[in-house]
């Protein structure tokens, strides 16, 4: 006998079944690929490959000291590109361009320019500044990382100054503030942890880009003596050691692999203190 | 529905009974006005508006509004939701221009100088002109004391001094101080809503205040919260000319010297606040007062 009521029992609890069940399977790739990082990584992990560098071919030992310098000293680079240009067009869009036709047009491109491969910004890159100066450089990877950054920097900031209530800008030129010193004062100060939030969320995204680096910051088997030389990075020394024939280089590889995964998921985590809830953001 | 605290209640039985008898004849609700003994003094035009039209795009929210409004007296705004009040009170401190569609012709004259004359910076004409608004708005990230002075330390005051006698000088002025002082480091939306209601008012009062714009103030706060503000509001008057918009008419009564009711973006009548409740002399005015629509 067909009862309704059974029928729609069974189909609810069929369905949160299967969305339980996708959630799990979602689940897989992320816990496993954190657990086989973990797992090859950690048996190189010490003090000397975080303070060493490379050894010459065929040598066991070494480290990736260079390439964390390097990394960090990229990152630098690009949020001295990305971030005045990323924070001061959010504003310019959220304070400044909410209906014009050049505000559309930015965050057009800045959409756009967030789906770009990671590659082409790369080639830009090489054009605009390796080719000139004759020489892969940090310098070349940073700007290169910093165009990556400037999208998202952009969008998120618009976003975050857009939350401030509009009651706030009005009771601070009631108070006879000119419109600049309200929106440096107050209107980014309240935005604040947002902003700081959208950002360490932007860092943590380009830390993790392979592509743009290889023809730009290139390489380095030595600690850096500037930013106008190749220079180590973590994600191209992993690519490098990791289709290398040697066993001791595979491994640390993947060493290399979870000292990347550390960083960015700290970064991660001090963006998420930022971000308890979106109400907080505003306070 | 008496917003007000016993306390001033019973202050002001006396002399309301003395008015009562005459607003009796308004049936369905009835005003309480406080009374106030004619002031001898001729009092000196502070603000006054000018064939005042505004409009948002093509629609016009202002129709040529003429008002004198007299230093250090309360003057009220009523009248119905949407009739103009809040806009009429936000060209007087050059608010209504910074809404991106609005249009204002016609003239609002300051101490006789027109606000709107091309040497008149409308920064300057905030810090004279101060606004309250309908929500408190104290800045989230600031804290208390920093609320106060916020007007100060943005347009370049650094001195210490200047700054920490400013502070209690203006919550003293606006009743805060005792309730603040051994917190002034605690951020301004830690306190109650009244309590923040009183720190915008002090923040207004920090900077060179004249004239106080209120837009309806105590809308949200409750009536203990509203018998304060409107206490504060008696003492401000000694020293400040404050015009403030209310939709209720109770709170008009007790506070303000003057009325002015609007409708549809009309200023229907402008006279003492006594006339204009216990004998108004247009028909809209006292089918508005009585109740009989809005």
């Amino acid at each position: 006998m067909f009862d309704y009521q059974t029928y729609r029992r069974w189909t609810d609890r069929t369905m949160v079944f299967l969305c339980g069940a996708a959630a799990f399977i979602a689940m897989i790739p992320l816990v496993s690929l954190l657990a086989y990082v973990i797992i090859r990584g950690v048996k190189r992990l010490d003090w000397t490959f975080l303070t060493s560098i490379p050894t010459p071919v065929g040598i066991t030992g070494g480290g990736m000291g260079n390439a964390i310098v390097g990394t960090i000293t990229l990152v630098i680079i690009a949020c001295c590109v990305g971030l005045p240009i990323g924070i001061m067009a959010g504003i310019y869009l959220s304070e400044f361009g909410k209906k014009n036709k050049f505000a559309w047009c930015v965050r057009f491109t800045a959409d756009i320019l967030s789906g770009v491969p990671s590659i082409v910004t790369g080639i830009v890159a090489y054009t605009l500044i390796v080719r000139p100066m004759h020489n892969f450089s940090a310098l070349a990877g940073g700007v290169a990382l910093g165009f990556m950054m400037i999208p998202i920097v952009t969008r998120t900031t618009e976003e975050l100054v857009k939350l401030v209530p509009h009651s706030i800008r009005e009771a601070s030129w009631a108070l006879g503030v000119s419109q600049w010193k309200t929106i440096l004062n107050v209107v980014i100060r309240t935005a604040r942890n947002g902003i700081l939030t959208g950002v360490l969320l932007s860092i943590a995204r380009i830390a993790g880009e392979t592509a743009p680096l290889l023809f730009t910051a290139f390489n380095n088997q030595f600690w850096p003596h500037g930013i106008n030389e190749p220079t180590a990075s973590l994600t191209v020394q992993v690519f490098t050691y990791a289709i290398s024939p040697f066993k001791d280089w595979q491994d640390q590889a993947w060493t290399g692999a979870l000292v990347l995964l550390i960083l960015v998921l700290a970064v991660n985590m001090a963006a998420k203190l930022f971000f308890k809830n979106p109400r907080q953001l505003l306070r | 529905m008496d917003d007000m605290s016993d306390e001033t209640a019973v202050k002001d039985k006396k002399v309301r009974a003395a008015v009562e008898p005459t607003i009796a004849k308004s049936e369905t609700r009835k005003i309480e006005v406080r009374h106030e003994e004619p002031s001898t003094e001729k009092k000196t035009t502070k603000v006054k508006v000018d064939d005042a039209c505004a409009f948002f795009g093509t629609k016009q929210a202002l129709f040529s509004v003429n008002m004198e409004i007299a230093e250090k007296e309360v003057t009220a705004i009523i009248g119905p939701s949407g009739c103009g009040k809040s806009t009429l009170i936000r060209c007087f401190n050059r608010m209504h221009e910074t809404v991106p569609t609005a249009k204002f012709t016609g003239d609002i004259l300051l101490d006789q100088k027109s606000i709107f004359a091309p040497t008149m910076d409308p920064v300057v004409v905030r810090r004279r002109i101060g606004m309250v608004f309908q929500k408190p708005t104290p800045f989230p990230t600031l804290s208390i004391y920093e609320n106060v002075i916020v007007g100060l330390t943005l347009n370049g005051v650094r001195d210490k001094k200047v700054l920490d006698e400013k502070v209690e000088w203006s919550l003293r002025k606006a009743a805060l101080w005792d309730e603040v002082k051994d917190n002034l480091q605690k951020p301004g939306a830690a306190l109650s809503g009244g309590q923040q209601q009183r720190l915008c008012i002090a923040r207004a009062l920090a900077v060179e205040l004249e004239v106080l714009l209120m837009d309806e103030p105590c809308s949200a706060l409750d009536p203990i919260s509203t018998s304060k503000v409107e206490e504060l509001i008696h003492e401000l008057r000694q020293n400040y000319t404050i015009i403030i918009v209310t939709h209720n008419m109770q709170q008009a009564a007790r506070v303000s010297q003057k009325t002015a009711f609007m409708l549809n973006g009309k200023l229907v009548e402008y006279d003492a606040t006594e006339k204009v409740f216990t004998n108004p002399s247009n028909k809209l005015t006292e089918d508005y007062i009585t109740g009989r629509f809005g």
